[in-house]
């Protein structure tokens, strides 16, 4: 050890650990980086005075009122319930365009429970009413 | 220099060009990765089952509604009428425009439905009800 000839071997930078300290920076970045995914229930709106005519048939009227009780078809149903009810109902009818109408105090809460409950029925055709 | 023997082979994996390929795929993911850009309002989302994820965040434009009853877009107030103009110019600058409607699950209907309205005079019609994953 101590019987070593120092003398000056060169001037290289050692770049054995460059590929160290960039893998150190892309495990910090992968692990900081939260990709928060949006998700949530899609919906197409109608356009603008796109409005059609139904045949009073095929509507099926779902009111929501300001205390999150629902009305379907002017029966009082559970929340619960409700996408047994719609499945029901469309099995009778396959043109069946449920119409979601929510009262102006009423939660939004309550509303998507409705939208879920009828995504859950897998029904297509949902409109929504405006609100009065 | 020392002069090598020929017999001698050369076995080793060339690792000079390793930090290169490593900081290649540093860039790839520092360049993708979006960071959130609005802060939004302070809210607690709806819980619902039959989520779907949102394809691109590039093509999503998000609408931030308070239990007040404010409505905030790139964290900017606006009143229910607002809506339809910035959504508007959206809807021009990006036909694949998808609208994420964030809303306090506590947010009343009324102020829902007229952003509705807001949306379909804007032709932005896509819409998504953002929520949380439902757990039984």
């Amino acid at each position: 050890m101590l019987g070593k000839k120092r003398r000056f071997r060169g001037g290289d930078i050692p770049t054995s650990s460059m590929a160290d300290i960039a893998f150190l920076l892309l495990i910090f970045f992968l692990v900081t980086t939260t990709i928060d995914m949006d998700k949530g229930l899609g919906m197409v709106l109608p356009a603008e005075g796109e409005e059609l005519e139904i045949n009073k048939k095929n509507i099926l009227n779902c009111l929501i009122n300001s205390s999150g009780n629902v009305l379907l078809g002017g029966d009082p149903v559970e929340v619960r319930n409700l996408s047994k009810a719609v499945r029901q109902k469309i099995a009778e009818n396959d043109k069946l365009v449920i119409s979601v109408k929510a009262h102006k105090a009423s939660n939004y809460k309550d509303y998507i429970r409705v939208i879920d409950q009828l995504k859950q029925a897998n029904a297509t055709r949902i409109s929504i009413a405006e609100s009065d | 220099m020392k002069i090598r023997r020929k017999t001698q082979l050369d076995s080793e994996i060339p690792t000079a060009s390793m930090p290169d390929i490593i900081f290649m795929l540093l860039i790839f993911f520092m360049v993708t990765t979006v960071l959130r850009e609005y802060s939004g309002l302070p809210i607690s989302l709806p819980k619902a089952k039959r989520i779907e994820k949102l394809k691109s965040k590039r093509h999503t434009s998000h609408i931030w509604v308070s239990k007040e009853g404010l409505i905030s877009i790139e964290d900017k107030l606006y009143q229910a009428e607002g809506v339809r103009h910035v959504m508007y110019e959206k809807r021009v600058a990006d036909p694949q425009l998808v609208v994420s409607l964030k809303s306090d699950e506590r947010a009343k209907m009324g102020l829902v439905s007229d952003i509705h309205t807001e949306l379909r005079k804007a032709d932005a019609l896509k819409l998504n009800y953002s929520s949380k994953t439902a757990v039984d």
